[in-house]
């Protein structure tokens, strides 16, 4: 089935997922060839409006749409109207008279990408929304897993970090379990949502969590940025507590774990310098699966299709 | 009214190919590269028959044409991928491209862009098991299995063995309004 708009991944059934994680695999291969572009969205245009700062998910959209061989702008935020007063609707009806056939969005407010996406026919990609999604990230991890895990179903994934203010978090903890992954959260206990899913353990101490054994383990982000309250001592107190720090590395590479990350790192904080070199960090073929995923997820959407989402 | 061919009759278009590949190449190294999906099929069978012949050196992949068809804008979905496997390299070799069925020839069109990003081959030939002809490009085949003279509306329905669980051709005359 087509659609117009990718927004989160609540809306996605299993089927649908599991066929967009097939179909980033022939778009990975095309990496290893001397050629990696393919003439797929020849003459399409996609248009990338982030107005949160990002350089991941911003250049390995534009990697992904390059490679299909669409036409990228950029509408640069800090430099457009936006900072002259112009509301998003505004924004919108320009880029619609653009004839724009993508729109890449990130925004700090929950459901905008939603909203712009009722009012313009050109495809709406979600790049992460307030704390509510960002679901080309959790295909992408999705898709790291499953590389490593062909049946996801019984695999354990732990999540450590600040569940509360992550999107990365509910997108990919949502795909997870759509895929049968089992999922648990470590985390201090005013970072970790009290009223979450209830098939979603929660753990507060380290030694606990690993008890759980875990086959892979996903670091999140400390976003320093977004925490306007402290939710935690310090830095500091939050690597004893729950970054990996040369032991713990140890511990995991005994037990021959996975390390995700969905970067950027804040080294010292989530993890130590010795994890960026550790034999079964995921961290790089996550940037490299990004593109792939992006790229399928590019081709499978429709822009002016005739059954929109529903939101 | 519908007509059809039989295995028998595939059977016969696979080894007139095979022949007329071997008595030109017999000794050179060629590779075989099958159009997914079904021209990946035909080429595997081809490939079979040669390989009874001793120190020919045959290199085997397939192609998905998929990323470049030049109808995105007319279909409703997008086509399903599937891999490309080309595990030799492409500079210099000499290929022969293997398609079921010719037709207007978009889809060697689009084969022919899809390869020329794996590398430069040497030389590029065409062989396809049925030529039903109504070309709408300038491409034409070098080995021919079976020649069919349709109507340019006629859908022909190839199903093979391995992706279909049988080997027929079917020829369905388009209905008249």
């Amino acid at each position: 089935m087509a659609r117009k708009d990718l927004l989160d991944i609540a809306s996605l059934e299993r089927e649908e997922i599991e066929c967009l994680l097939d179909q980033s695999i022939p778009f990975k291969e095309l990496f290893t060839r001397s050629v990696k572009k393919v003439p797929a969205l020849k003459g399409k245009s996609v248009l990338m409006l982030f107005y949160e700062p990002s350089t991941r998910t911003h250049s390995s959209f534009e990697v992904a749409a390059k490679r299909l061989s669409a036409d990228v702008t950029n509408f640069d935020v800090a430099q457009s109207s936006i900072s002259k007063g112009e509301s998003v609707r505004e924004t919108v009806e320009t880029l619609q008279a653009m004839r724009t056939d993508y729109i890449i969005v990130r925004h700090g407010r929950s459901g905008l990408p939603g909203m712009i996406a009722r009012q313009t026919k050109a495809s709406v990609i979600n790049a992460g929304d307030g704390a509510h999604a960002h679901p080309t990230q959790a295909l992408l991890d999705a898709f790291t897993i499953r590389e490593k895990f062909p049946e996801t179903t019984g695999k354990k994934v732990l999540i450590i970090g600040d569940i509360l203010h992550s999107r990365v978090a509910r997108s990919t903890s949502m795909i997870l379990k759509k895929l049968g992954v089992d999922v648990a959260y470590l985390g201090p206990g005013s970072l970790v949502p009290k009223n979450g899913p209830e098939n979603i353990r929660r753990f507060t101490d380290y030694k606990e969590a690993m008890a759980w054994s875990p086959d892979v383990i996903y670091l999140l982000r400390v976003q320093m940025e977004r925490q306007d309250a402290q939710y935690f001592p310090s830095l500091r107190e939050y690597h004893k507590l729950y970054g990996i720090n040369d032991a713990r590395l140890e511990e995991i590479r005994k037990r021959g774990l996975y390390l995700m990350h969905p970067g950027p790192v804040n080294r010292g904080v989530e993890l130590c310098d010795a994890v960026m070199d550790y034999e079964r960090s995921l961290i790089n073929d996550q940037v490299e699966n990004g593109i792939a995923v992006r790229m399928a997820v590019l081709y499978w959407l429709k822009p002016g299709s005739e059954n929109p989402d529903i939101i | 009214m519908e007509k059809s061919l039989t295995a028998h009759e595939l059977a016969f278009g696979v080894e007139c190919l095979a022949r007329a590949i071997r008595d030109k190449h017999r000794g050179h190294p060629i590779a075989l590269i099958g159009i997914r999906s079904r021209g990946d099929e035909v080429a595997e069978r081809i490939l079979t028959i040669l390989s009874e012949e001793d120190d020919w050196d045959l290199s085997f992949g397939v192609l998905d044409i998929s990323l470049y068809r030049d109808d995105f804008e007319h279909l409703h979905t997008n086509p399903l991928l599937q891999e490309s496997e080309i595990g030799f390299p492409v500079d210099g070799a000499h290929i022969i491209l293997v398609d079921d069925v010719l037709f207007t020839g978009r889809t060697i069109r689009a084969a022919l862009d899809a390869l020329s990003d794996y590398g430069r081959p040497a030389k590029v030939e065409l062989a396809v098991l049925i030529d039903r002809g109504h070309r709408e490009m300038p491409i034409q085949p070098d080995y021919v299995g079976i020649a069919l003279d349709t109507s340019r509306l006629d859908h022909v329905l190839v199903s093979l063995e391995g992706a279909d669980g049988q080997d027929l051709v079917q020829i369905i005359p388009k209905k008249m309004p």
